[in-house]
């Protein structure tokens, strides 16, 4: 079965609830591209999702390991905290269809912590890299991918792996 | 997500996406997509199969290592355990995407933008 076409889908679903204008997707003909200047094995990966990944804690007795200082900007989530803790916020999935229990499932941090066990990546930061859904693109543009380009740069990272939810 | 990955790749630093809407992310046009062909929520392998998700990861490192060029689109070649039934119902009127919760929560974020943007501070 061939997979599903979510500009088609999505533009017939808004205009059959009223909005006449459809979003106009991201489109580009020329496509930017940079090879691996060394092997994996020696590269310094960076994780950036936009599951808008949060975490548990108890406000009575800890603060937020969390630090964010921006609305809905990127922010930090760090790499020490324990996968258990961590959970995504993010409601634009297919709730119909599946859950965001397994936080493995779209943001691989315990893939990529054995990954680098077994020596298939160099190393990774201290922290991986949290973004929320955004619908401007002017806004993901001029301020998101700039501030991850900062924190890439800041971490010394050579590759980076990224998954929208 | 596909313009922060391009913008990463205009500033010398490679990228692999791992992503469910292939249509949205090659409008775009990435680098490197692996594609896994399940519902919006679990790109990177079904929910608690741990050598699922082992095995996209590795896809996605090998594609990083592999693509000679932009707009390579590897499949990673799996199928919904539930079986394809979901695609024919997303975003359909039976089962529209969002629930009214979602939907509130989005108003409500959209109501605190407008305050903060009120007040300067965005």
């Amino acid at each position: 079965m061939d997979h599903v076409k979510y500009i088609d889908k999505t533009t017939a679903y808004y205009k059959g609830e009223g909005y006449e204008k459809p979003y106009a997707w991201a489109h580009y003909d020329s496509v930017p591209f940079t090879p691996l200047s060394k092997p994996l094995s020696e590269c310094k990966v960076a994780l950036l999702s936009t599951s808008e990944i949060a975490v548990r804690y108890d406000p009575e007795t800890e603060d937020n390991p969390i630090v964010e200082d921006g609305f809905r900007a990127i922010y930090p989530v760090p790499t020490n905290i324990p996968t258990d803790r961590l959970y995504s916020r993010a409601d634009a999935y297919d709730a119909n269809a599946t859950h965001l229990e397994d936080i493995n499932s779209f943001f691989p941090v315990d893939r990529m912590h054995e990954a680098l066990a077994a020596g298939r990546i160099g190393s990774m930061p201290d922290r991986f890299y949290g973004a929320y859904n955004n619908y401007s693109q002017r806004k993901v543009l001029e301020e998101e991918a700039p501030k991850v380009l900062e924190y890439c740069r800041a971490d010394n990272i050579d590759v980076a792996v990224t998954v929208p939810v | 997500m596909s313009l922060i990955s391009r913008y990463l790749e205009e500033n010398g630093i490679p990228t692999v996406m791992i992503a469910s809407a292939k249509d949205i992310v090659e409008h775009c046009g990435v680098a490197r997509l692996l594609f896994v062909d399940y519902p919006l929520g679990n790109p990177c392998g079904e929910p608690y199969d741990v050598t699922q998700q082992r095995q996209v990861f590795d896809m996605a490192l090998d594609l990083l290592e592999s693509a000679a060029g932009p707009r390579t689109t590897w499949d990673a070649g799996l199928v919904w355990s539930g079986g394809n039934a979901w695609k024919d119902l997303v975003f359909t009127e039976e089962q529209p995407f969002t629930t009214g919760e979602a939907l509130v929560a989005w108003k409500a974020r959209k109501e605190k933008y407008r305050e903060l943007k009120a007040e300067g501070k965005v």
